[in-house]
């Protein structure tokens, strides 16, 4: 909602796990399936269907884990957890194709998107509106509960925790420099999306690393991360010279 | 063979500098005040299989009043 709109963009990086049901065009024994299954773990190729409205090239994606659960006949129920932007659908249909007879996507339930998990804590839009009005009679408790703050869409990308001193330039878009740092991850790596926080744990900007974790430990100067998305408002914390 | 998926990995977290940060300014994001908590907020949404993500979204800002909210992306459908 509002600021944390912005936020979302890096939710989108993050990967997704599905549960999918996958029928088959022919009987398969259970042992070719797993086999041909395992192969589509790690690094795939994808070329976006049709209808997306990405650029139709064949791109890499990654299968972090594929688990088979079920099968019932030519139905195949199977988990996958993949990195954003996998096309569930091509990926039955490609194992159809390696299989050799065929397959195609019946059914497909996300249920997770980075942090966010099915049952840990979606809500229905009348469990929304049942808060809202409770709100709205001046019980703040309920719509609280279902209100995530947006730092908690960042958990899935690497971390940079920076000075007081520093916060207020980079939300009028100024690149970070090493001494406004205090802790970072341990194994960041140069040209990634990276998210900004405050010591008090608030969200302060998006932005991508120009070094690895190494480079600023060892330097005392030097930009280490290009603003891209301020997510704080300006003010917020003073600027420097006003210290 | 199955990799960890990035958000079931712990972050390992070094210390370049020590500071501490000035309680008169900014905020926990837990305890903020409800306009702000909205504000800076996002809600995991169970969405049903007829209205568009873009109707829900229309539907929250008019409810709760809010002057811009987005979404971040739905399930494709079969």
């Amino acid at each position: 909602m509002e600021d944390a709109t912005k936020v979302v963009q890096s939710f989108l990086f993050s990967g997704k796990e599905y549960v999918c049901v996958m029928e088959i065009h022919d009987d398969v024994p259970e042992s070719t399936l797993r086999e041909v299954m395992t192969e589509f773990v790690g690094e795939i190729y994808q070329k976006p269907p049709l209808r997306a409205s990405v650029k139709r090239e064949p791109r890499k994606r990654f299968i972090y884990q594929l688990n088979l659960h079920e099968i019932e006949g030519r139905r195949v129920l199977f988990s996958c957890s993949c990195q954003a932007g996998t096309y569930i659908r091509k990926l039955c249909s490609d194992i159809g194709e390696v299989l050799g007879c065929g397959a195609h996507m019946r059914e497909l339930r996300r249920t997770c998107a980075g942090p966010f998990t099915e049952d840990g804590g979606s809500v229905t839009l009348h469990e929304i509106s049942v808060a809202n009005s409770e709100f709205e009679a001046g019980n703040e408790g309920p719509l609280r509960a279902i209100i995530k703050p947006m730092e908690l869409a960042l958990s899935s990308i690497p971390q940079i925790v920076i000075r007081d001193s520093a916060v207020d330039s980079v939300c009028h878009g100024a690149n970070l420099a090493v001494p406004g740092i205090v802790k970072l991850d341990s194994s960041i790596e140069q040209n990634r999306p990276v998210a900004l926080l405050t010591l008090k744990g608030e969200a302060v900007a998006l932005g991508r690393t120009l070094m690895t974790t190494q480079e600023v430990l060892d330097r005392e100067s030097g930009i280490a991360v290009k603003t891209e998305r301020v997510l704080m408002e300006r003010g917020t914390y003073p600027p420097l010279w006003k210290h | 063979m199955q990799a960890v998926v990035p958000w079931a990995v712990q972050r390992e977290v070094f210390t370049k500098a020590e500071d501490v940060t000035d309680p008169k300014y900014g905020c926990q994001p837990e305890n903020r005040p409800m306009p702000l908590h909205v504000r800076y907020g996002i809600v995991n949404v169970d969405k049903p299989a007829g209205p568009s993500s873009h109707e829900v979204v229309a539907w929250i800002k008019r409810m709760m009043k809010l002057s811009h909210a987005g979404h971040g992306g739905t399930l494709e459908t079969s």
